[in-house]
Parts: structure tokens; C-alpha cells; sequence
């Protein structure tokens, strides 16, 4: 199987691999990660031996991306609440920007499974090939990071603010 | 919960998606890693495609060559860093504006032969990019410059695996025994491009003369 040209790669990859990475990491860093990863894969693209999969391989580099992303983040002081780095071109956030928010502050692994899983309808043996675990790993981080959120939901419904 | 995910807006994200891959082509070119820049470029006879590599114009591709498979072709045989980037090629897409709208007789590009056979295919086809604009050549004509002034027949094959139509002016190579002859990109392109360029003036307006062009 011979590899496609990258453009086609690109075209076929592009939707899938923004929404996974606005969800990791935000509409502040989506473009910078969206364009490492793909610039990581050009890189590696002619030597790659495994083609069987192109998806899996590309979502595993951006879930790298968005790995060392929250770590490097997580080193850098903290932007001050309501100023971002710079403005978000449209309200990816849809219409529960809390989800979101709840999202991103799961642990690295939850957060990847419960993206690929639910947000991309991976299946769990994808999940497991982009996260580089085992299916049973992707399907335990999904089931955690879904738990979580689903509990600081019914936090938010107690408290009243919905 | 599920409904929520979806909630995302998918135009949004297409859109956004779109720039930041646009974003990674304009990178990747500024990077080197792009080894293929394809464009298209709007023409009379049809939409082209032009590839080129860091040593020149590659490739030029009439519309019943399927784009798709176009670019599977360059990925194959020279790599499969092949994107899409028109700002690579510029220069060229402007050029060939110009040539159709009579304004240029000659291109003012570099040329990578990469795609074209070495030796007597070579040969035919560089002769073939010195016959200037408004005249024709014939193919034992051609076959004599390359070299070998019996193969004619092998100029026609090495002229209609032309990798650089147009640009590379095989449509000026007609055969010596009237008409315009054979061409790779379908005969009426040739006829056109002949009668855009004044070389088939003075003869009828569409119809096959039978004559020889000049």
C-alpha cells in the first residue's frame, strides 16, 4: 500500500484532528498544536512503515502535541482569567462552554479518551492505538473521565447555577 | 452528555480547520519540507494542473488526467511530500495568465526534467522547449535535433509523454505530411493553442484542411 500524496492526507485528517486538539487544549492553542503535529508528521511521513492506519497515526502525534502543550502550560504562569493570549475566532465552545472547561481540566489520559471516544466516536481499539495503551486502558480512561464529568455536572445542578 | 459533544459547531470547525492547514503548507514550504507544490490555474482549454519542485516546473496537467491521480503519480515517483500550496506557483500560474491572454510568447521558468526520460526522450523534449512561439517544427525535424534523424516516430512517443505540455511546446511539433497531427492533451487543444499562437493562419476556421500548417 503506497503512501497518499500529503496534500490528500491533510485534506482527509484536518477536521478530525482540529476537533480532537480544540478539545485537549483549547481554542488559545488549537492552531500552534494543530500545526506541529502535522508538521511533525510531514517530517516523519516518507520513512513511515506502518500505513494501514494514517488516522490513528496522526492522532497520536497531536495527542502527544497536546500532552507536552499542558505540560508546558502547566510550567508557564497562568494567564489571568478573562484576558486570553488572543482571541478566539469563533465560540468553538458551542453552547456549554462549562463542559468544556470541565473537560480540559481532566487528567492528560482521561481527557484523550473521553475526546477520542465520545467527541470523535473513535472506536475503543482507535483510541487505545492513538493513546498508545491497551483497548482495556482506553476504555477505563473513558469510563473515569466520563464519571468525573458527569459528577461535576450534577455539583453544578446541586448548586443551583442551571 | 453525547448530545452536548456534538454541540460543537461543525461549520466553525471546518472553517478553522481549513486556515490552520493552510497555515501548515505555507510552514512546511518555509521549513523545506515541501518537495511537491501542486496548484490549478483556470485556462481556455481546460483547468491545469502545474506541480513544481525546488528545481522547477515538474509537471502540467490537462483536466482528463484526473487531478487525484495526478498527485498519486508524484507522490510515487518523486515523494510523497506532495501539498497544495498556489503561492509556490505563482510565478508560473501568472505566466501562463499572460500566455493566454496573448500577452507572453515565452515562458520564463526553470524546468525540472525529473519526470522525463534521460537520454533521447530528453533530447526531443528540449529541442522541442527552443521552437518559438508562432512557428512549428516537424517530428522528423525534431528527431534530427535530438540526434537521430530517423526516429521520428520515437520523437512522437517521447513528445506525447510530455510531462510539461504547454510550457515544454510540443503542440508546435506537426507531421510532415499535412494537419496538425497527434497530441497527448487531445487534438482540438492542440489545434487551438496552434491557432491562438498564429500558426495556423490563413487556414479554415475549425474544419480539418488536410494542409500542412504554414
Amino acid at each position: 500500500m503506497s503512501l497518499p500524496p500529503f496534500a490528500t492526507f491533510l485534506e482527509e485528517q484536518r477536521v478530525c484532528v482540529y476537533r480532537f486538539l480544540l478539545a485537549a487544549v483549547g481554542p488559545n492553542d488549537v492552531d500552534d498544536c494543530f500545526q506541529e503535529t502535522f508538521l511533525a508528521a510531514l517530517r516523519a511521513y516518507p520513512r513511515l512503515h506502518d500505513r494501514s492506519n494514517l488516522r490513528a497515526w496522526i492522532l497520536t502525534i497531536a495527542t502527544r502535541k497536546a500532552i507536552d502543550q499542558g505540560r508546558a502550560r502547566a510550567r508557564r504562569p497562568v494567564p489571568m482569567e478573562g484576558i486570553p493570549d488572543r482571541p478566539a475566532p469563533v465560540a468553538f465552545d458551542g453552547d456549554d462552554p462549562e463542559l468544556w472547561r470541565a473537560v480540559r481540566d481532566l487528567p492528560l489520559m482521561q481527557r484523550a479518551a473521553v475526546i477520542h471516544r465520545y467527541v470523535l466516536d473513535l472506536p475503543y481499539a482507535e483510541v487505545a492505538r492513538a493513546l498508545g495503551c491497551s483497548e482495556e486502558a482506553a476504555r477505563a480512561n473513558a469510563y473515569e473521565g466520563r464519571r468525573k464529568l458527569r459528577a461535576m455536572r450534577e455539583l453544578e445542578h446541586q448548586g443551583g447555577r442551571r | 452528555m453525547m448530545k452536548e459533544f456534538g454541540s460543537m459547531r461543525r461549520a466553525d470547525v471546518e472553517e478553522a480547520s481549513r486556515r490552520a492547514a493552510s497555515a501548515v503548507t505555507e510552514a512546511a514550504r518555509r521549513s523545506g519540507l515541501e518537495d511537491v507544490a501542486v496548484a490549478m490555474v483556470d485556462s481556455p482549454v481546460g483547468e491545469l494542473l502545474v506541480a513544481t519542485t525546488r528545481r522547477g516546473l515538474v509537471r502540467l496537467a490537462y483536466p482528463d488526467e484526473r487531478a487525484e491521480f495526478v498527485l498519486e503519480e508524484l507522490a510515487e515517483t518523486l515523494s510523497p511530500r506532495v501539498l497544495e500550496d498556489p503561492r509556490a506557483l505563482d510565478m508560473v500560474r501568472r505566466q501562463l495568465e499572460e500566455y493566454f491572454e496573448g500577452r507572453r510568447h515565452r515562458f520564463e521558468v526553470r524546468v525540472d526534467w525529473a519526470l522525463a526520460p534521460r537520454g533521447f526522450s530528453r533530447k526531443v523534449l528540449e529541442a522541442t522547449a527552443r521552437i518559438p512561439y508562432g512557428a512549428v517544427s516537424t517530428y522528423g525535424d525534431i528527431a534530427r535535433r535530438a540526434g537521430s534523424p530517423r526516429a521520428a516516430r520515437a520523437a512522437g512517443n517521447a513528445l506525447h509523454d510530455n510531462p510539461i505540455p504547454i510550457v515544454v511546446p510540443c503542440h508546435r511539433v506537426v507531421p510532415s505530411t499535412g494537419g496538425v497531427g497527434k497530441y497527448g492533451g487531445s487534438e482540438w487543444r492542440k489545434e487551438f493553442l496552434l491557432r491562438m499562437e498564429g500558426a495556423l493562419a490563413g487556414y479554415g476556421d475549425g474544419e480539418e484542411t488536410g494542409s500542412r500548417p504554414r
